[in-house]
């Protein structure tokens, strides 16, 4: 591609490094830029800056947070006994969406993969087994490890691992409940799942 | 089951073709390199969702295109079957049946039963053990659906493990005990693999000796027997053992990724001891053995597709398979050969079926003749 100045050529090659967008969609960024006002662009440049510099990641559970600590791990309200492990910060906030659990996060960073190049010590377990292990002997020990991962290979090893890890605890560990979306008809489910809902089936209640 | 029509679009060398069926018999008639395989190979794309002979989806693209679509009509047992493949340079294979997307490619295997005799048959009995493993699972998965997903399961630990094995070589570091999770689902799934090609066999055994003596008119007696650590009762343990070996070589040295299937004839290796002659006959009685077990197990009987095989084998196994056509012992049938008066020839006795005969001339077809 040829750009008529340098200054355009740098931002779209800058732009389309970004995973999913090609050469032609970041010049078409770039010029709409150019026909908004000036702010428009220094606003987004400044605000990808401090992104950048400022965001910090939790030490207790790997959060994006804005200090040491995220919000979620100082809050008061948060039930210190009970983690949630993830994969990846998403599913924090889609769990946080669903405002049914109050409990604290410990985000992976990934699942366990070695074709990919990911190996548990590229992952933050040992943090969390520190974690577990360290609560014990403080005031609020950790009761329960949820393992939130995905339905996949991959999740299922990595939860294996953790839960071989947590072993020597004696703590609970549990994984989310995998079965059919609400509304959705038995007949369209895939019969993995439907298998499995079976095998996990829970009791009904009146209530 | 037969197939009804087929929609060739930047398929190999086929820019279009449009072709109906008999649901009996069709010659694929055309000078080598016409394009006659290339038909049999769409025909297996749509019943198995890949290619019989190029495992790269995308070099079967017509060359400069950037995409292909096949799609096909099928009659299984009187319901109607809409299927159709798209290929698209850098996206995922697409499959559509009766218009609907499919999630999971490994969910179509399986509906439609499909039998391939060709040239390079031979392989099986001449090549490594890869070639015959393929082969049984690829039969089995066609019958039985945990196994193919199974199967997967295994291949994909099989390869996580492998690069763990890798990763610590290059990092320097041993932590054996973070191949536990998977040590744990190959073992698990070697025994259950093995049990089932084991079983399997039990089935296939008897078929094939029947249709080696017919296919042969001899009375030796032929076999195929399975040969796997994997069903010992301390394999947990020998797998444990083979750690250091792993280690050393980087890969997996144990599981049912390392067994093999030995063809015999009088109780020798078919490959060291079999004469050219009987080695033929043994590979069209595997295949014709397979063609019985999906017969029987899908309650259908499967497509098969003969490749050449006017040229490759002698007029007395001709004959004799004509006799199985003959006695209706097959559903549709595709037969593709260079020499179109050799297969009218050979047709020719068979009054009472549509036989349908299509001349291919580079990647067209150029004549449609009853
Ligand atoms: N992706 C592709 N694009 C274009 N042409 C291709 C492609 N793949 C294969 N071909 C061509 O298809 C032709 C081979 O077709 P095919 O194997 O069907 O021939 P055939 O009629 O079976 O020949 P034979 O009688 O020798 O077995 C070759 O000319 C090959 O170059
Ligand atoms: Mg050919
Ligand atoms: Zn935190």
């Amino acid at each position: 591609m040829n750009f008529p100045s340098k200054l355009i050529e740098n931002a779209v090659n800058e732009i389309s490094r970004l995973p999913g967008i090609g050469k032609k969609t970041a010049l078409r960024l770039v010029l709409h830029l150019l026909k908004q006002k000036e702010n428009t662009t220094i606003e987004l440049a400044d605000s990808l800056i401090a992104l950048r510099t400022k965001v910090r990641y939790c030490q207790v559970c790997h959060n994006v947070a804005e200090g040491e600590i995220c919000d979620i791990c100082k809050s008061h309200r948060r039930d210190k006994s009970i983690i949630c492990v993830v994969e990846d910060l998403p599913d924090v906030m889609a769990i946080e969406n669903t405002g049914q659990f109050q409990g604290l996060y410990h985000i992976l960073g990934g699942v366990i993969s070695p074709i990919q190049g990911v190996g548990p010590d590229d992952l933050k377990i040992e943090s969390l087994i520190k974690r577990v292990f360290e609560s014990q002997s403080s005031g609020e020990a950790v009761q329960e490890v949820i393992l939130a991962l995905p339905a996949t290979m991959e999740g299922d090893t990595t939860a294996f691992f953790i839960t071989r890890r947590l072993k020597e605890t004696g703590i609970k560990v549990s994984t989310i409940a995998r079965g059919i979306p609400v509304g959705g008809e038995l007949e369209y489910t895939d019969e993995v799942t439907l298998g499995r809902s079976i095998l996990t089936r829970v009791n009904y209640s009146l209530d | 089951m037969y197939l009804k029509n087929l929609r060739l679009h930047q398929f190999k060398n086929y820019q279009k073709a449009d072709l109906d069926f008999s649901r009996e018999i069709n010659c694929l008639l055309g000078i080598n390199g016409s394009g006659k395989t290339n038909l049999l190979d769409a025909i297996h794309y749509l019943c198995l969702t890949k290619s019989a002979f190029q495992s790269m989806d995308n070099l079967n693209v017509l060359h400069g295109g950037e995409f292909f679509t096949l799609s096909g009509e099928f009659d299984l047992e009187g319901k109607n079957w809409e299927i159709r493949l798209v290929v698209e340079n850098g996206k995922k294979k697409q499959l559509l049946r009766q218009g609907k997307p499919v999630e999971k490619m490994s969910e179509h295997i399986g509906l439609l039963p499909i039998v391939l005799i060709a040239p390079d048959d031979t392989m099986l009995i001449k090549d490594g053990s890869e070639e015959r493993r393929r082969f049984f699972d690829g039969m089995i998965c066609q019958v039985n659906h945990e196994y193919l997903e199974k199967l997967m399961r295994y291949q994909h630990f099989l390869k996580q493990r492998n690069a763990l094995l890798k990763q610590f070589a290059e990092r320097g570091n041993w932590k054996p005990a973070y191949l536990e999770p998977y040590d744990r689902e190959i073992v698990s799934l070697s025994k259950y693999i093995a049990g089932v090609r084991s079983d399997f066999l039990l089935e296939f055994q008897p078929k094939l000796l029947e249709f080696y003596r017919f296919i042969s008119d001899a009375q030796e007696p032929v076999g195929v027997s399975y040969e796997s650590d994997c069903m010992e009762e301390n394999f947990m343990e020998s797998f444990g053992q083979c750690l250091q070996k792993d280690i050393a070589t980087r890969r997996t040295n144990m599981g049912i990724h390392k067994d093999d299937f030995l063809f015999s004839i009088n109780d020798f290796k078919i490959k060291n001891f079999g004469s050219q002659g009987q080695q033929k006959s043994y590979v069209i009685a595997l295949k014709l053995a397979q063609f019985q077990i999906l017969n029987q197990q899908k309650g259908t009987k499967p497509l098969l597709l003969l490749d050449d095989i006017f040229d490759k084998l002698d007029d007395k196994r001709i004959g004799k398979l004509m006799e199985l056509v003959a006695d209706r012992q097959f559903g549709q049938l595709f037969i593709t050969d260079a020499r179109p008066e050799r297969s009218r020839q050979i047709l020719s006795g068979m009054k009472e079926t549509d036989v349908r005969f299509f001349t291919i001339e580079k990647g067209k077809v150029a004549a449609v003749a009853q």
